[in-house]
């Protein structure tokens, strides 16, 4: 049941894509969102989809890969292109199908709103194929540092999330235990109507919400008497370093932006 | 010799007003640096209570401890005092806090706000004594009980302490990572001299002590070399604990007449005596 549940798809690997700051990657993907809702015309689209083909190649993750990490979503895809395509009204009347009408501007609309979509997963997607959850978590942890001085808890917002990967693996191991064990004395969490099988998770959730509840206060205790006390004064071994390759890929991102700003008042 | 750990007439209770439960009775003992002391007791015995007491997570409500001179009851020293006796708990899974191995070494290091460049060195250093550097880049739900179990150690290690106290570390694990986790526990005490407190209830890691400890009902029943104390084999049993085989084996033996050594504690020695004996 939770083996397909893949840790934050992360691809590990070496490529220049991969060796990136992860808060470089970070600011760099929320900068191509912002900009390919800029976007405007086939020229600048056109710059947006070659930006993001070089980073695909740098990071040698396969288009396939990446494409099927997009399937959840090709229903949502599929109904936006459909409906822009039938409601745009426009000049260019391509043809007529009853009461249908499908004009050159819709076709165009539908044809951009698709890419733009197939534009966001995949470039979210790299993001997380090329960055361990750790590492953005990090990055996170540094990015937000500033609120610091606004009393949001940071330390703590990164320290939790962290804790919580670190036991997604162990706690589904758990479960896997406490099904067997269940299954072992007869109960059935395949069969029956969709009321039968959420009641028969009963059995299942609570044990290991007592277990997790337990596993907290012994990892409390571990990580107090190994010095832990919050946030302050602490040091870290792997501090997050800026290297030339980030200041090229934060430049190329700006370059991006001013080319397509600059498209868009031309298109 | 240098006294690590002192407890002076320590009471501790467990629960509210109405239904409370003596852990500790009026414990006081004395701990050599250096020394390896395994604590032995069946549950509920007070072991654990009192293993908690060494590094301040729990503070006696009568008495007092003091680790290296600091008294445990004062609330500014007590990273001082965890810097000192380190600790290792009974399930590897629930303190282990970093998602790969050396990450996890160097929180303790993180925590006390050790300077990074100081940092790899030591988190190497503690990895290579527990013979974990190989896998240092791994995570620790891949590993197995005892390898965990002896990340858990390195994370303690790292901090430098003068102490180890260890909660029962191998009752969660298979014969292989049992002697695992003891091996490197008593080549930190002979290399390292770090003092290692081994809280246990099984007979057989006791062995290699330069003292025991017996604990029963919140009580010390029996404190003194290992060979010395196994001799009082009734004493053992009516505290609900057996002795180790070896023991056991002689102690049968010599009910049945033979004059044996009941303080041939190891496999080695007590072969040696049954074949002198019967030679």
């Amino acid at each position: 049941m939770f083996k397909d549940i893949t840790m934050g798809q992360y691809f590990p690997g070496n490529t220049l894509i991969h060796r990136l700051d992860p808060r470089t990657k970070l600011v760099l993907t929320l900068l191509y969102i912002i900009v390919l809702f800029l976007a405007k015309g086939i020229w600048s689209y056109a710059v947006m989809l070659a930006f993001l083909s070089v980073c695909v190649i740098l990071s040698r993750i396969k288009l396939s890969v990446l494409l099927s990490g997009a399937k959840p979503i090709v229903f949502i895809i599929i109904i936006t292109g459909i409906l822009n395509l039938f409601y745009t009204k426009g000049e260019h009347l391509l043809f007529r199908v009853w009461r249908i009408s499908v004009y050159l501007e819709g076709l165009q609309t539908a044809g951009f709103l698709i890419l733009r979509i197939l534009l966001l997963i995949c470039c979210t997607l790299l993001l997380t194929y090329t960055t361990s959850p750790l590492q953005l978590t990090d990055a996170m942890e540094a990015l937000l540092n500033p609120l610091k001085k606004l009393r949001f808890p940071v330390h703590e917002l990164s320290m939790m999330m962290s804790i919580a990967l670190r036991f997604i693996p162990t706690l589904i191991k758990e479960t896997d235990k406490i099904m067997s064990a269940q299954k072992a004395r007869g109960a059935d969490f395949e069969t029956g109507s969709l009321r039968q099988r959420a009641k028969a998770l009963l059995p299942l959730l609570i044990p290991l919400f007592v277990g997790a509840f337990r596993r907290a206060d012994e990892l409390a205790t571990a990580m107090e008497s190994r010095c832990y006390h919050g946030g302050e004064g602490r040091t870290k071994m792997k501090q997050l370093r800026m290297a030339a390759a980030d200041w090229a890929a934060l430049v190329s991102g700006a370059a991006l932006t001013v080319a397509v700003v600059l498209l868009r008042r031309a298109g | 010799m240098n006294v690590i750990i002192k407890a002076e007439n320590v009471d501790h209770w467990y629960g509210e007003d109405d239904n409370r439960t003596r852990a500790l009775k009026d414990i006081s003992l004395e701990i050599d640096e250096g020394s390896f002391v395994a604590v032995l007791g069946h549950n509920g015995s007070g072991k654990s209570t009192l293993a908690k007491h060494f590094n301040a997570i729990l503070t006696p409500e009568l008495g007092k401890i003091y680790v290296a001179g600091m008294d445990t009851s004062d609330k500014d020293l007590v990273i001082d005092i965890r810097r000192t006796v380190g600790m290792v708990f009974q399930n590897p899974d629930n303190q282990i806090v970093a998602s790969v191995v050396e990450d996890d070494v160097a929180f303790g290091p993180e925590n006390i706000g050790m300077e990074q460049s100081q940092i790899r060195p030591r988190v190497d250093a503690a990895l290579m004594s527990v013979g974990m550097y190989e896998m240092r880049e791994h995570a620790p739900h891949m590993l197995s009980g005892g390898q965990k179990q002896r990340v858990a150690i390195a994370g303690v290690i790292a901090m430098r302490p003068r102490c180890i106290v260890l909660d029962e570390p191998t009752a969660m694990l298979d014969p292989s990572g049992r002697r695992e986790v003891i091996n490197t526990i008593h080549r930190l005490n002979r290399d390292y001299g770090i003092t290692i407190i081994l809280i246990t209830h099984h007979m057989n890691e006791t062995v290699g002590a330069d003292r025991l400890i017996v604990m029963s009902d919140g009580e010390i029943i029996a404190d003194g070399s290992p060979k010395s104390v196994f001799t009082r084999v009734d004493m053992l049993r009516r505290a609900g604990l057996s002795v180790p085989d070896t023991t056991q084996l002689i102690y049968l033996l010599r009910q049945e007449g033979f004059d044996l050594p009941l303080d041939a504690l190891t496999v080695d020695e007590c072969a040696a005596a049954i074949y002198k004996k019967f030679a």
